[in-house]
């Protein structure tokens, strides 16, 4: 199933997650790591805020004109001699996607980072046609040599992994010699690589952002790797979500600056690379045959609805780089390729809430994932607004929730019967209080002292305090005293 | 000037030291206090939950019980927060609406009341001990209420203040989240335990009745000598500890 990853079940999932002291301290580590250098590069560029405001108001424009650019767009694509085809499900990309590689007798195929390629599940296709894929992103490659690890993160996929993992990874499969260190395994996937790219027949590309005014697209990276993918094969094949587009050169210069700030804590990576369509006769290299696949599945949607911005997000990972609950449980615990507060709002839309209906309350609202966000997309907003459909809409909420939230209800909206029911709560539960603490409570409150003590309710509330005090000496009568 | 403290259902039944600090501090600098006694709880855990429906009743009735309040003030950031969710909640209900804004405007978390209302930034506090300050999310992120606690904190006499490392981070208590995903929230509260007990500190103080339960709900269970306060208890303190 596309977007899905690991296990079904979320608890086991979860369960899974927790017992992985590796993955839990490669995240924890990485977190840390992204978390300063982001906070860095915002600092370092003064009015973070008003950036965001710009970032927000960019995507929100673009959003509400989506048709018109994405028209602007193909037309441009089109101008310059490439093929652009609107793929209404994963399926139809897929095929699409197939048939252009089939039609060419390619059988070696160079992809760059894409998780849009990863959404649709497009290297499973192409391997039962009988392709050899290469991933040439370092992440990606890594996990791909890892009998096909799922990513964890949306900007670096083996996050989960340390480098003594991947160090034994390498080993393992690729009989590497060397030790742990960064440079020594970089260097050996490089020549590992280099072979790939050259004798690729179609590359396959991802796009963070397509220029509507020139038909371009743009791809941010560190490791030069897209530059070889668009370079080197005859045929190249570009894949985007539809909502990955801009306006004009002066809105990519903004989201540039956000995405690789937000997403590493860089001013720029260290390639920004912008293609335009096939090679021209003047130029000397690039890919005679360009496609530009633009994806739906589930997006247009999205639009028009209260979740409309969630499509503004792109894709830069600040918001699971500060989460407390994606650091504890890792990516693969959400399920979907989309992990963390963007996974846990985009994976229902896009794949609904039968599957997904527990990520909405994998988060305790804490709001980080919505402060950082350059673009300002209201995250865990979005949380609860899937956890209102889930149990308004849906009636997906279970029973022993639906009948203590209809308790609530009545006490809530009673004075009298909160009164009573809090006066109450002392004598309540007695039974349970030993040495002046709660260890073990009854019924919901079990899950509490699991971990925690429950402190011991008041016999004197602050409400009977407030009404029979003295101030100054003075009792104060109140009325109905 | 007459304030209306809005206590909260933890401040009501388990915080009841803090609701009498906070009484008391505002009495001394000359606000008229009083407690509109068919207050409830301010409907989060329902709300929070997506039982928008279920928390209207609640939102109602606080709205009514704060009705004819010049200011209200709340020992807690998150349940201040809670009611300016209302004029959306309401925003089908137009004459609820509108009383729904007046109370978003009147309603003030206790240290924000403090330094943005009656302008103090040191209450004359003295309380001897070696202390963290834990800044709850709901306060610092949707309510804005950042510098107001530390600076009030860094006045008290006798209080040395340790930095909390990773502050910014949840304590995994997100109300119905520690009860529904109460394997993830203890992995959330043991970290900020581990972060507590780095600074050395003697006293844990926050803002907020449901981090300090469940802050200090795990560091009983783990059975740590931190004791877990009130910061309202802190600035209401005369030296007698």
């Amino acid at each position: 199933m596309p977007l899905h990853v690991g296990e079904k079940a979320f608890k086991s999932r979860v369960e899974k997650g927790l017992g992985n002291e590796f993955m839990r301290g490669a995240v924890r580590s990485a977190q840390g790591r992204l978390q300063d250098s982001r906070s860095h590069a915002a600092e370092e560029l003064g009015d973070w805020e008003e950036w965001r405001n710009l970032g927000q108001e960019i995507r929100q424009h673009t959003m509400e004109n989506l048709d018109f650019y994405l028209q602007q767009l193909s037309e441009k694509v089109a101008e310059r001699g490439g093929h652009v085809y609107f793929a209404e499900t994963a399926d139809d990309a897929n095929h699409y996607i197939s048939e252009v590689i089939e039609k060419k007798k390619a059988r070696k195929i160079a992809k760059s980072k894409s998780m849009v390629t990863e959404e649709i599940a497009l290297n499973d296709i192409l391997e039962e046609q009988g392709c050899n894929v290469v991933e040439t992103d370092l992440g990606e490659y890594i996990l791909q040599i890892d009998d096909h690890d799922p990513p964890s993160h949306i900007v670096a996929p083996a996050l989960h992994k340390n480098k003594e993992q991947i160090r034994d990874v390498f080993k393992e499969k690729l009989g590497y010699l060397h030790t742990e260190k960064p440079e020594e395994l970089t260097l050996f996937a490089r020549e590992q690589l280099r072979k790939e790219f050259l004798s690729a027949e179609v590359g396959i590309t991802g796009c963070n952002f397509a220029v509507a005014e020139s038909g371009t697209c743009a791809l941010v990276t560190n490791e030069g790797n897209a530059r070889m993918v668009s370079t080197l094969p005859k045929t190249q094949i570009t894949v985007m979500g539809m909502e990955r587009i801009v306006p004009t050169w002066e809105e990519l210069d903004v989201l540039v600056s956000l995405l690789t700030r937000a997403a590493v804590g860089q001013k720029l990576t260290s390639y920004v690379t912008a293609l335009t369509g096939p090679k021209e006769e003047s130029e000397g290299d690039g890919p005679e045959e360009f496609h530009l696949v633009v994806v739906d599945n589930g997006r247009s949607k999205i639009l028009g609805t209260e979740f409309q911005e969630a499509l503004h997000c792109i894709r830069c990972a600040a918001c699971i780089n500060v989460c407390p609950v994606y650091r504890h449980i890792g990516g693969h615990a959400y399920g979907s390729i989309y992990p963390g507060p963007i996974g846990a709002v985009l994976t229902p839309l896009l794949a609904g809430y039968e599957d997904y209906k527990e990520l909405p309350y994998a988060s305790s609202l804490c709001g980080a994932c919505t402060e950082v966000c350059p673009v300002k997309i209201p995250l865990h907003e979005y949380l609860i607004d899937h956890r209102r459909n889930i149990v308004e809409k849906e009636n997906k909420s279970n029973l022993s929730e639906k009948l203590a939230m209809q308790g609530f209800h009545k006490l809530a909206g009673s004075a009298g019967l909160f009164n009573i029911a809090t006066k109450m709560a002392p004598f309540l539960v007695t039974p349970f209080v030993r040495d002046g603490t709660i260890s073990k409570g009854p019924g919901p409150l079990k899950a509490w002292t699991g971990a925690r003590e429950l402190p011991l309710p008041q016999k004197e509330r602050f409400r009977d305090w407030f009404k029979h005090r003295t101030k100054g000496g003075q009792h104060i009568a109140k009325r109905g005293d | 000037m007459k304030v209306s403290i809005f206590i909260t259902c933890l401040g009501d039944v388990f915080y009841v030291n803090a609701g009498k600090a906070t009484v008391e501090l505002l009495e001394r600098y000359g606000c008229e206090v009083d407690f509109p006694e068919t207050q409830t709880c301010c409907g989060q855990p329902a709300y929070n939950s997506g039982y928008h429906e279920k928390t209207k009743a609640a939102a109602k009735n606080m709205i009514t019980a704060f009705e004819h309040s010049e200011y209200v003030v709340c020992p807690s950031g998150s349940c201040a927060y809670m009611f300016r969710e209302y004029e959306e909640l309401l925003q089908n209900e137009p004459d609820w609406k509108v009383k729904a804004a007046a109370l978003k405007r009147k309603t003030y978390e206790l240290t924000q009341f403090l330094t943005e209302i009656l302008q103090i930034e040191n209450t004359g506090a003295e309380f001897h001990a070696k202390a963290t300050y834990h800044t709850s999310c709901h306060m610092t992120r949707l309510l804005g209420v950042k510098e107001a606690p530390l600076k009030l904190l860094s006045n008290v006499s006798g209080l040395e203040m340790v930095d909390l490392p990773n502050r910014h981070d949840c304590c995994g208590f997100g109300g119905t989240f520690s009860v529904k995903m109460p394997e993830i929230s203890q992995q959330m509260v043991d970290e900020k335990a581990l972060h507590i007990e780095e600074t050395d500190a003697d006293v844990l103080i926050g803002a907020d009745g449901g981090c300090l339960m469940n802050i200090g709900g795990r560091l009983n269970r783990q059975k740590k000598p931190i004791k877990v306060m009130h910061i309202a208890e802190i600035l209401n303190s005369r030296g007698d500890n």
